[in-house]
């Protein structure tokens, strides 16, 4: 027999209040990364990819390193966001999707950190 | 952990097949539906390959001369002009997606006329980009 009170079973599975909000961020990332990446993909265009100094002399100028931390942390969040749907929607088991959601999160997290981090270090030094 | 009020053996009730497979014919929509997620899982690769270009270049000019190479490379250029591909594609039809959350452009002729307006569009994109990045 149990212990727990009936109200201690049905606590916790019901909704968790926040059903749609998932749906609305991976939206206001959307929004948010049209105009960041139409600016990147022109300015990586215009860009000597091969020149070092040319390309750290561009992250460098405040308003490309402000641009370049906004776009890396939507597009991380975004990606994050997506590849939680792909994950939920096609590993069956409930082991490993709960692994490869931890992989997923970690992996976008350690990018968004370390991409953020080394535009700032260019800019700030 | 104990879950209340599970039944014992799950019914057998039919399932609805997945879109891609033996029993629905290829459709466009489902195919650039499926080429949504494809380029979305491809860029989330991208997304890290694009951090680490920052680290190396943060990193200093020794760093950046070992990668460098790769990049001017055929197969660097060639995986460069994929990515450009991939994430124009994703822009264009997520866009389509944001205006269906609008509740517009929702019916069959329309959804299919922006589908194939998403192809040209992000191949164009795509030309007029690695135009202006030959260019120099």
């Amino acid at each position: 027999m149990s212990y727990r009170s009936p109200l201690g079973h049905a606590r916790g599975l019901g909704s968790a209040k926040q059903g749609t909000h998932h749906f609305w961020v991976q939206r206001v990332t959307a929004v948010a990364l049209i105009p960041l990446t139409l600016w990147l993909v022109f300015s990586l265009a215009k860009l000597p990819l091969a020149n070092f100094e040319a390309v750290h002399w561009w992250v460098a100028a405040p308003s490309v390193a402000v641009a370049l931390v906004l776009f890396i942390a939507a597009a991380c969040y975004h990606s994050t966001l997506g590849v939680q749907v792909v994950i939920e929607d096609y590993v069956a088991g409930e082991g490993s999707k709960i692994v490869l959601l931890l992989l997923s999160k970690f992996a976008h997290t350690i990018a968004a950190v370390a991409g953020i981090f080394a535009v700032l270090k260019i800019a700030l030094t | 952990m104990s879950t209340p009020a599970t039944p014992k053996a799950a019914p057998q009730r039919p399932l609805s097949p997945f879109m891609i497979g033996p029993y629905y014919k290829p459709q466009m929509t489902s195919m650039l539906s499926i080429t949504h997620r494809l380029t979305g899982l491809a860029l989330s690769f991208g997304v890290m390959l694009f951090v680490l270009w920052f680290v190396c270049l943060a990193a200093g000019p020794d760093c950046y001369a070992k990668i460098a190479p790769h990049l001017a490379a055929w197969y660097g250029q060639a995986v460069l002009v994929a990515f450009t591909w991939a994430l124009l594609y994703h822009f264009c039809n997520g866009i389509r997606h944001l205006v269906w959350d609008l509740g517009k452009a929702l019916d069959m002729p329309t959804a299919e006329k922006a589908g194939i307006a998403v192809i040209i569009v992000s191949i164009v994109l795509t030309a007029s980009v690695w135009a202006l990045a030959l260019s120099h």
